[in-house]
This record gives structure tokens, sequence and C-alpha cells, in this order.
């Protein structure tokens, strides 16, 4: 029992002192403004983890308003409202399923990929003499990859939306015969500039800050071993997921609070 | 100014959790010469490099380089120190991304606002030193082990250092790679006018070209000498390790009950 407790106890530590150090990379990083001459850095970034990621998110968005529509198309058409296919598709796409499923799918694609690079690259002592050439990796390495992170994510959640309603519509239109006018009109008069695509992107700028900073702290915080970067990319697709999760409740609990 | 010691360090501890990795060691590593630290595996050779290079804080101790304590140094200072000190790490740590040329124009470019074309000529005069010009486009995947460390210490002395660090720069080398590097340290060493020190635990190879070698065992020094003296030093210990004997005063066997017990069973 007491040994019991002792491990809980000792793990708690463990994490807090995590969170510590994932605190004191994120600031080390972030505390230097980017110089001009940072942007190409920045935007080979931006490459590795938005561009790249580009397929599997248009994919999967296409996929997904596929499906939600043929659902929507057929409950709703029990009552007769195949109209309000349009709007129902919208308001999930852009308050929840947006942000959540491409957070998911960045956190499996690019944050994986970031961490198991700076593992690797601290595994190779590419770190430490860069650390030794006088340059600070945290500035040259970490930092160009969480602003990457950070402007990539909320844009790869606008073109999954955007795409994921683009799908919705051909199978509601093109294939259930819906009427196209109306798909549109309806999003027109019922979508909100604030209250759904705003707080969308709030929770997707939310998520890429969480996502892109655990996948770059497990990366630098890797034990530098082989079997250390396996460790490492799993518990960032793991925790950054979980955490997506939990971050998305509150967020809707608190943005979208009057629940009747 | 004119200390004739590059780099002095004095009751050096430290410990990694539970095992304490330095426990009152002090050595001094003079200019224009080539020291050898030796010591076996895990001695904690590489942890002395990066003591040495400010990316680990000692427990206790001090330690300077050219005249500055290392732990009071602020981390801009430190930076700026570490422009002076050339290392060539053990896994040669090459930037896998970027070709042999850009491996070695990578501390120019970072630290001096050279235009391209005298970055172009420092880089191929590095390599050519290396013998590596004609690799310069290369990747680190394409570079056998050998090349790889070559084309590292061009890297490291690209900004002509005061102090050239080598971490096991023999290690899982063939022969003749072996011979290359032996000659290099040495030539570089005289030719950039630099102060060297080489961390390593093959004895042979590093006998033929330090001026002096340190033996490190348990956190301390236990030898100090020219390499010949080393081979009829008094203590039995150093004698073993000199002449690579598997047993004696450091035993080949890790501390363990009788084999007998373990074979019968029933412990002590
Ligand atoms: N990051 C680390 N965390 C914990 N212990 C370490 C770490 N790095 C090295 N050690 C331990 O410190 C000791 C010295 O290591 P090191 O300096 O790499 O030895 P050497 O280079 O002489 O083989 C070893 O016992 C090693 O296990
Ligand atoms: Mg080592």
């Amino acid at each position: 029992m007491i040994g019991f407790l002792r491990g809980v106890g000792n793990r708690s530590l463990d994490r807090v002192a995590g969170v510590g150090r994932a605190t004191l990379v994120l600031t080390a990083a972030l505390w230097k403004v980017p110089r001009l001459s940072d942007v190409p850095l920045i935007v080979k970034q931006i490459y590795n983890v938005g561009v790249l990621s580009l397929v599997i998110v248009v994919l999967s968005a296409f996929c997904i308003g596929a499906v939600l529509a043929l659902q929507f198309h057929t409950q709703l058409g029990k009552f007769g409202a195949q109209d309000a296919v349009g709007v129902g598709l919208a308001l999930v796409l852009l308050r929840e399923l947006g942000p959540v499923v491409t957070a998911l799918l960045f956190a499996g694609r690019a944050g994986s990929a970031i961490t198991a690079e700076i593992g690797l690259m601290k595994t190779t002592e590419q770190l430490s003499s860069m650390e030794m050439m006088g340059v600070d990796p945290l500035h040259r390495i970490v930092a160009p990859r969480l602003w990457a992170g950070f402007v990539s994510l909320p844009l790869l959640t606008a073109i999954f939306n955007v795409v994921a309603i683009y799908g919705g519509m051909i199978v509601a239109v093109e294939w259930m015969g819906g009427d196209q006018g109306r798909f549109w009109s309806g999003i027109q008069a019922e979508v909100d500039i604030w209250d759904d695509i705003g707080k969308g992107v709030v929770k997707s700028i939310a998520f890429a800050v969480v996502v892109t900073w655990i996948a770059v702290f497990q990366g630098y915080d890797t034990e530098p071993t082989p079997e250390g970067i396996g460790l490492a990319t799993t518990r960032t697709v793991v925790v950054s997921s979980v955490m997506v999760l939990a971050i998305d409740f509150l967020l809707t609990l608190s943005m979208y609070g009057d629940f009747k | 100014m004119d200390d004739p010691n590059l780099v002095e360090i004095k009751d050096l501890h430290f410990r990694r959790g539970a095992r304490v990795v330095f426990d009152g060691l002090s050595l001094t590593v003079p200019r224009g010469k080539i020291t050898a630290i030796m010591g076996p595996s895990g001695s904690g050779k590489t942890t002395l490099l990066r003591i040495i290079g400010g990316q680990i804080k000692p427990d206790a101790g001090e330690i300077r380089v050219a005249g500055r304590d290392v732990g009071g140094l602020g981390r801009a200072e430190l930076f700026e120190l570490r422009e002076d000190i050339g290392m060539l790490f053990q896994s040669s740590a090459l930037f896998t991304d970027l070709t042999a040329f850009e491996n070695v124009a990578f501390p120019l470019r970072e630290h001096t606002d050279l235009p391209e074309d005298s970055i172009r000529d420092l880089v191929l005069m590095k390599l050519n030193a290396v013998g590596l010009r004609g690799a310069r486009d290369l990747l680190p995947s394409q570079l056998s082990g050998g090349m790889a460390r070559r084309v590292a210490l061009a890297r490291a002395i690209a900004l002509d250092p005061q102090l050239l660090m080598y971490d096991e720069p023999f290690t899982g080398q063939d022969p003749i790679a072996m011979g290359v590097l032996l000659s290099l340290i040495k030539k570089l060493n005289g030719a950039l006018n630099a102060t060297s020190l080489l961390v390593s635990h093959d004895i042979h190879e590093t006998a033929s070209i330090a001026d002096k070698i340190y033996i490190v065992a348990d956190g301390k020094v236990v030898g100090e000498g020219h390499p010949d003296v080393l081979h009829d030093h008094p203590s039995s210990r150093i004698r073993q390790f000199v002449a690579g004997r598997p047993d004696g005063p450091v035993p080949f066997h890790y501390p363990a009950d009788e084999f007998v017990y373990d074979v019968l069973g029933s412990g002590r």
C-alpha cells in the first residue's frame, strides 16, 4: 500500500517536473522574437509540418464530409428536413469536428514527425554539437517548428472545413438529389461569423499551441536512445490526442456554455 | 594572459542521480600540447568534455578555460566562449540534412558576416585540410564512418578554435581511417597553433600522439605523465590499463556472490 502510494507520488512529481521542463523549453524558445533571417527556417518548417500534412487532411475531410452528409440526409429526411443538411454539416464541422479531427490528424502526421526528428537530432548529438558551436538549438531548431505549427494547424483546419463541406455537398446534392441552392443559402443564413467560425478558429489555435508544444518538447526531452525516440513519438500522439479532446470539451463548455 | 595552461580543472565534483561521476578531479591542459584523458567506458570522459564546454554544470569545482571561469559565465558569454572551442563528437554529429560543404559552412554562416565567396574559400580550405574537398556535395548518409568524422573535424576547425576537443575519435574506425585521424590531429594541432584535448580508451593510438596522458578512474585522476612513463608506473592498476589486460586490480567480474552459490541457487 505504502509502495503503491509512493509510486503514485513519484509519478506525479515526474509529471509536475515534466510540465516545468516543458514550460522552460517553450519560454526559452519563444523568448527571442523571430528575426527576418529566421523567416526561411520557419517557411521550411511550414512546408514540413503543414504542406506535407495536406494530403491526409484533404482526404480525411472529404470522407468525413461525405459520411456526415449521408447520415444527415437520411435522418433529417425522416422529418422532411433535407434542406437543413447544409447547415447541420457546417455547424458540426466549424464548431467541433473540423478543429478536433484536424488536430488529431496533425498530431499523428506532423507531431510525431517533429518529435522523431528532434529526438534523432538529440540522440546523434546534433543538438549538442550545435550548442558547442555556439548556436542555441532552442532558437535554431525548436522555435521555427513551434511557429510553423502555430501557423499551420489553423490553416489546415480551414482547409479541412472547406473540403468537408464541399464533400458533403457532393453527396447531398449530386448523389442524394438535394437542392444545391437551399444547401448554400441555409449555410449563409445560419452560420454566424463569431459564434461558429470565430470560436472554431480559437479552438484550432489552442490545439495548434498544445500539439506543437507537446511534439517539440517530447523530442527535446527524449532519452537519447533508439527506444527513447520510439517512446517519445508514441507519447506525442497519445498525450496530444487526449489533450486535444479534453481541451475541446472545456472550450465547448466555456464558449457555448448556455446549454439548456 | 600568458597562462601556460589553457584549461584548468580544480576539485571537480559531479554526480548523476546516485552515481558519483567525478569525485575531486583536477587536471590541467597546457597550451599548444596534445593532452589525453583516458579511462574505461562510463568513466565520465564525455561528461568531462561537456562540463568544459559549459553544457553541464558541475556540483562543485572550478573550471577555467582561457582564464575564464566557465561556471560564472552567462548564457551569451558561454556561447561566445564556445566559438573558441571546436569539438569532435563521438558520433560525428553532422547535420543529416546538410551536405558536407554546408555542414562546414554552418559555424561560419552563424558567426561571421563573410560574403558567400569567402565562405566558399574557407570551407574548401578546411575540407582540403582533411582531404575531402572532393566530397563536398555528399550528404552525411553517403559518407563512410571515417569520412564523416573527417568532415566533422573540418567543421570543428572552421572558426580556427584555440581549443580542440576530441571525444573518442578512434572508436569504430578501420586501421587506415585511424592512421589518417592520428596524423590529422597531430598536424592540425600544429597548423592551427591550437591546444588539443583528446578523450579515448584506445591506449596505443593515444600514446603515439599525446604529450601527456591522464588516467581517470572512480572520478579521480589516478595517474598522469608522458605516455612512456605510464608503462612503468608504480600502480598495478595503471599498468593493467596501459597493457590492456582483462583482469587485475580492475576486476573482470562485476561484483557478485561466489559462483557456486548462484549455481546452487542458495544465495548467501
Ligand atoms: N544523460 C544522462 N543521464 C544519466 N546518466 C548519464 C547520462 N549521460 C551519462 N550518464 C552516466 O554518466 C556516466 C559517465 O558517462 P560518459 O561521460 O558518457 O562516460 P564515457 O564517455 O567515459 O563513456 C555513465 O555512468 C553514464 O551512465
Ligand atoms: Mg563517451
